[in-house]
């Protein structure tokens, strides 16, 4: 059957033209189709299609007259006007007189792009409609109708019925500001040029100079940011993955009772919203907090001694990896245990006949099988905690602040000092953008290698 | 040998009883917090010294400034919507790209792993002046569009599902001559109950426990704050002394539900994951 669909759909390309071709075959009326659109399956009888692309040329040419022209230009310079007082003779005071605001000229262009873009896959699609009825026409059979145009939406290219929707969602609420904050960081969108008040300008690389290289405070915030990032996502991966196994090594061990018990337990602090454990662990951890009253009930402190879990710098980063812990494991528990309980049981009976204890089974047998199985979890997982920004957030929201760094604090990670950056009281959206452009680099480089690990991926349609 | 077997038995059930307490920690305390009747934020000692359930009364009656009852609606509406927009777009798009061949095939697929590696509140900001030109800001509809949106990209489980029902069984049905439409519809969803239960429960968790968004979108309209926004904000200093205690008792009663569904979800899970029928 495989091979069927292959030799159809090498069939399928043969008769697809270029649009440069079909210029040079097509006759008078498919040659119009490049200027009116829909004119050759209007005129060879496929009248509500040939409207359909007409109507929307129509939509686009009035779409550019109105604003699409004037955003491309505006794309270009991001304003020129600055918003200014003059003075008003009438009255005699001075008024605010309105100026460009770049930043929704910037927005203005991006829907632009977007737009053309659509209009163009459109437009080729009417070639392709007009070359089809053309070619269809001349082999002497009858044109399909509206109705039957239709029915095939839900027959042989259900993919675009079903596909549409979500993709217009995807395009308006993820690519379109995806796009829109991309390009921000190529411009001197700071707290110094904040729209309305102030324009600002395309500034080239100047922000990736500015965080990689520079001497300046926010520099070197960067790579003491980066720094905590790398050594957090280390600690968080490493210590959760091997906490979770021998913690489901621990639940599944052959003299252990009750096992269903102690799974619920675990997975029981996983259940619950994360949001809610986290703020619940902050409160405990606050310098007045429960787990200090706790440790002066049982003297372990004195009467008014505390510990800073989240004040101190070093000891919050502590108590984040920790809490982390408590976060993790038993994500990783419920994993390890399916894997665990895959391993084929010869592997431990020879192994019993050779002599071998606990601790050489574990090392031998049960570590290299885990490992091999989850290595693309587990980048998937350092990933993760690249980005880990609920549990940074809800315990210390990236504090202690430091005098050193630039708007961040000493738990910082990127990702949460970008939180910081856009929706703080300082908004530099430009360093912020530039800085998301980086973690994605980052992320993008981790997860190339786990690809090139993972043969499922490349192999992707063997497995159906 | 029996003997030293009894020890390492105790030994492991000793440590597994350690290490619950200390993960049940956490849910004891904000349970015991939220009985709690002296009123303030933090005291000095751990145990209460006395119970109450004024707290949870107090919650659901005291709504000058905030309205917890409202906050559990606003995020029950914007689940339910999100959730069953979020399910017709995974399933839309999960069957095509695992049951068609086109040409935006690989590159949708490609796109769609690309756009997943850049840190996902990066664009918030965008997606907020978006929906101020679209005069939506600090609105329920704003946020069941953008928790929907976003889910056409999150295809891969379902599509991992749908390439295990037989693909012969598609074809019989192709033969007598049911159309795309039809085999979609009258076989594929039939058969796809356990992952349409994973998704529906994964879609509908998701406003219950999001926080960056709203806080966003938001701002200071606290008439359409949904719960995660609330209880953050009912620890912030200005409300902390008021609304500690039923803080704890907010956390309690959003987390019994969730936490049911979560289970729930874990189990289907598996059982999607584990392949349905096999061919």
């Amino acid at each position: 059957m495989g091979r069927i669909r292959m030799v159809n759909k090498d069939k399928g390309k043969r008769n697809r033209n270029s649009v440069v071709s079909i210029f040079f075959k097509g006759d008078f009326l498919t040659k119009l189709s490049f200027l009116i659109m829909g004119a050759s399956n209007f005129f060879r009888g496929q009248i509500i299609k040939g409207l359909l692309f007409l109507l929307a040329e129509l939509a686009y040419i009035y779409y550019m007259i109105t604003a699409g022209v004037s955003a491309f230009k505006g794309l270009r310079t991001l304003g020129t006007k600055e918003q200014s007082m003059v003075f008003d003779e009438s009255s005699g005071i001075y008024i605010v007189q309105k100026g460009d605001n770049s930043m929704l000229m910037l927005l203005a262009g991006v829907v632009a792009i977007a737009a053309t873009a659509l209009f163009l896959a459109i437009w080729k699609a009417s070639i392709n409609a007009a070359w089809e009825a053309e070619s269809i026409k001349k082999q002497g059979k009858k044109l399909p109708t509206f109705a039957m145009d239709v029915a095939s939406y839900f027959d042989k290219k259900l993919y675009r019925t079903l596909m549409s929707i979500p993709l217009l969602g995807i395009l308006l609420f993820n690519v379109l500001p995806l796009i829109f904050m991309i390009l921000i960081a190529f411009t001197n969108f700071d707290h110094n040029h904040q729209p309305p008040g102030n324009l600002f300008t395309w500034v080239g690389l100047d922000n990736f100079k500015t965080l990689l290289i520079s001497n300046e405070k926010i520099g070197k915030t960067f790579w003491g940011v980066l720094g905590w990032t790398l050594i957090w996502a280390v600690l968080a991966t490493g210590l959760n993955y091997i906490g979770g196994i021998l913690l489901a090594i621990l639940i599944n061990r052959d003299g252990t009772r009750l096992k269903g018990l102690w799974r619920t337990i675990f997975v029981t602090s996983i259940a619950i919203p994360q949001f809610v454990s986290l703020l619940v662990i902050r409160v405990m951890l606050n310098d007045n907090g429960a787990m200090n009253a706790l440790l002066r009930d049982i003297g372990i402190l004195g009467k008014e001694e505390y510990l800073p879990f989240l004040s101190d710098p070093t000891w919050a980063r502590f108590t984040v990896v920790i809490v982390n812990l408590w976060v993790g494991i038993p994500y990783t528990m419920l994993i390890a245990t399916g894997i665990l309980q895959n391993i084929p049981k010869e592997l431990y009976e020879s192994a019993k006949v050779d002599g071998a204890n606990a601790f050489v089974t574990f090392t031998r047998i049960t570590m290299p099988y885990v490992l091999f199985v989850t290595s693309p979890y587990l980048i998937t997982q350092f990933i993760g905690n690249i980005n880990n920004f609920n549990v940074i957030y809800f315990l210390t929201a990236g504090g202690p602040l430091s005098l050193d760094y630039y708007q961040a604090g000493k738990t910082d990670l990127l990702v949460t000092w970008l939180y910081r950056l856009t929706t703080g009281s300082v908004k530099d959206y430009s360093y912020a953008s530039a800085i998301g452009i980086l973690v994605f680099i980052l992320s993008a480089t981790f997860s190339l290698i786990t690809y090139r690990f993972t043969a499922s991926y490349k192999r992707e349609e063997e497995f159906q | 040998m029996r003997f030293r077997k009894h020890v390492k038995n105790f030994f492991a059930h000793l440590l597994l009883v350690i290490l619950s307490i200390i993960w049940l920690f956490p849910v004891f305390w904000v349970v015991i917090t939220s009985f709690r009747g002296e009123k303030g934020s933090f005291v000095p000692y751990f145990w209460p010294e006395s119970f109450t359930i004024d707290n949870y009364v107090k919650l659901f009656t005291d709504t000058k400034q905030f309205y917890y009852a409202k906050w559990f609606m606003n995020t029950f509406i914007v689940a339910v919507c999100s959730c069953i927009l979020s399910t017709f777009y995974v399933l839309g798009i999960s069957y095509s790209v695992s049951r068609m061949r086109f040409k935006m095939r690989r590159p949708f697929m490609n796109v769609a792993l690309i756009l997943g590696m850049f840190p996902g509140f990066m664009s918030m900001i965008a997606v907020y002046y978006i929906l101020k030109g679209l005069n939506m800001t600090q609105s329920l509809l704003s946020l069941i569009l953008v928790y929907s949106a976003g889910a056409g990209l999150s295809f891969y489980i379902a599509k991992g599902f749908f390439d295990t029902i037989p693909k012969s069984i598609d074809e019989a049905a192709w033969i007598d001559g049911a159309s795309k439409w039809q085999v979609f519809t009258k076989i594929t969803i039939p058969l796809s109950r356990p992952m349409i239960i994973y998704t529906v429960l994964t879609s509908f968790l998701a406003p219950w426990t999001d926080y960056i968004f709203v806080s966003v979108i938001m701002g200071d309209n606290y008439d359409k704050y949904t719960i995660a926004l609330g209880l953050y904000k009912m620890l912030e200093r200005e409300f902390i002394v008021t609304w500690y205690n039923r803080f704890a008792a907010g956390a309690v009663i959003v987390s019994i539900p969730i936490a049911a569904l979560f289970m729930i979800m874990q189990r289907y899970y598996a059982e999607g994951v584990a392949g349905s029928i096999k061919g």
